[in-house]
């Protein structure tokens, strides 16, 4: 890649060294703008993880990855996409439904794709063995849940709002609330991780896995948006958040 | 927020892809699923198995990775099929593929020692004369947008060296799986350092 090195970090960063990092970091374009550069010290287990050969750019029209797997009906139950339920018992903490498209590049709606979803719990902590986060495990909320885009790419979740939670990137090193999200679209190459995060969080300046998106405007990207439209009496508060995959520019317009 | 439509250099108007985020270290509850690793349907003469590590730039097995593969029946179809993730529609278990449907499409998730194997079928040439390959996706904690590579099985050398003339022979070898014995071919996929895996950008 062209971009010039940045400092690694070594020892105990404190914040104030993650501060540090995060403000050289944004000084350094990154090879996509839309994307968070995948050598980004302040997140420091991106170090050894991240390739340092620039990628091979691929223009073949008739690359497989310009086609890509098919879910439908079989691979989600109808009840998927409402993680409050499944368990004897009801989730702590408050119910949100979360609403959203899934759309290409030119606007044009994504159906039938799979959105899975995975979260922490109301107390932030992940119903996973490894998650050594000492706050309460709720035996009623397994956080994860999926569902298929309807015919206009929405998709529609019920659920309980995250915790933030705190890891060990740097001291005192918390994460605001998120939910992860994975996501497929018409090709491959449209394949998509990435996670939502909710409006007005404290920790957004904090948390260098939303500050590897450097551009403000992709990072807003990735924050809800309150919707009380969306809030129904007495049951849930609503958020809208809508999602375009990339993917290679020239195929979009061909296939309509 | 609900993104604008926005100009891109050299498009009409465009919008702004999503941002993609690290797939963080508990994927591993929501992700995975039975039979993720098993593609090939029931009695395929075709069937491989790969299998290999992912590993960092300091060598050490990447132990919270995960491997998604897309590719050809051994026919050259890329139609793929629905039902990779099949589920009983009464309790929402997971039933597992149907065994008979090639869909096309694997997950697996890296174990401890940072390996990931699936039993899948030998792709065929997806248009008439092309190389076949399995197109593979890589997340993992500390990736923050998962990388694409491609696994050529071992037989198509000399094919590979012809798509790819710019490349140098030890680059060009990351991409080959290595046979070990019978139907069984290994693939590593280094993300730094000495022997770094060949990674693509669809621009
Ligand atoms: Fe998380």
């Amino acid at each position: 890649m062209s971009t010039r090195p940045l400092t690694p970090l070594t020892g105990d960063p404190t914040q104030r060294d993650i501060d540090a990092a995060m403000a050289e970091a944004d000084q350094v374009p990154p090879p996509d703008p839309h994307h968070p550069n995948r050598d980004y010290p302040p997140y420091r287990s991106s170090a050894l993880r991240h390739p340092k050969q620039a990628p091979l750019p691929v223009v073949d029209p008739e690359a497989v990855e310009l086609t890509g797997p098919v879910f439908g009906v079989t691979d989600v139950s109808t009840l998927d996409n409402d993680l409050t339920l499944g368990q004897t018992g009801e989730p702590a903490g408050q119910r949100i439904t979360i609403t959203g498209r899934v759309l290409d590049r030119t606007g044009r709606p994504l159906a039938g794709q799979l959105v899975e979803v995975w979260q922490a719990n109301a107390a932030g902590r992940y119903a996973h063995d490894l998650d050594q986060h000492p706050a309460p495990l709720d035996p009623n909320f397994t956080g994860f849940g999926r569902c298929l885009t309807d015919a206009d790419g929405e998709f529609n979740f019920t659920t309980i709002r995250p915790g933030a939670y705190p890891w060990r990137n740097h001291l005192n090193a918390w994460r605001p609330a998120h939910i992860h999200f994975s996501l497929f679209g018409t090709a491959f190459t449209q394949r998509m991780v990435t996670q939502m995060y909710f409006p007005g969080d404290p920790l957004f300046p904090y948390d260098p896995v939303l500050r590897s998106v450097t551009d403000q405007s992709a990072r807003e990207r990735l924050v809800a948006r309150y919707d009380h439209d969306l809030s129904l009496p007495e049951w849930t508060l609503g958020y809208r958040w809508d999602i375009v995959l990339g993917g290679p520019s020239r195929t979009l317009f061909e296939d309509r | 927020m609900t993104p604008e439509l926005t100009t891109s250099p050299g498009s009409p108007a465009w919008l702004p892809p999503t941002p993609a985020q690290t797939v963080g270290p508990f994927f591993g509850y929501a992700l995975p699923f039975p039979g993720g690793a098993c593609m090939a349907s029931d009695g395929d003469p075709h069937q491989i198995t790969l299998h290999g590590q992912v590993l960092d730039g300091a060598g050490s097995p990447v132990p919270d990775a995960l491997v998604e593969i897309w590719q050809a029946d051994h026919d050259g179809s890329l139609v793929g099929a629905p039902g990779t993730l099949r589920h009983d529609q009464v309790t929402s278990r997971v039933l597992g593929r149907d065994g008979i449907r090639f869909t096309g499409f694997g997950r697996v998730p890296t174990d401890a020692d940072g390996h990931w194997a699936v039993r899948t079928v030998a792709p065929g040439p997806h248009r008439p004369g092309a190389t076949p390959y399995l197109a593979v996706a890589v997340f993992a904690r500390g990736l923050l947008h998962h990388l694409h590579t491609r696994i050529y099985l071992p037989d198509q050398v000399d094919q590979v060296r012809a798509d790819f003339p710019a490349l140098a022979e030890e680059r060009l070898s990351t991409l080959l799986a290595e046979r070990e014995r019978g139907e069984l071919y290994r693939f590593d996929i280094r993300l730094q350092g000495p022997r770094e895996t060949v990674f693509f950008d669809f621009p």
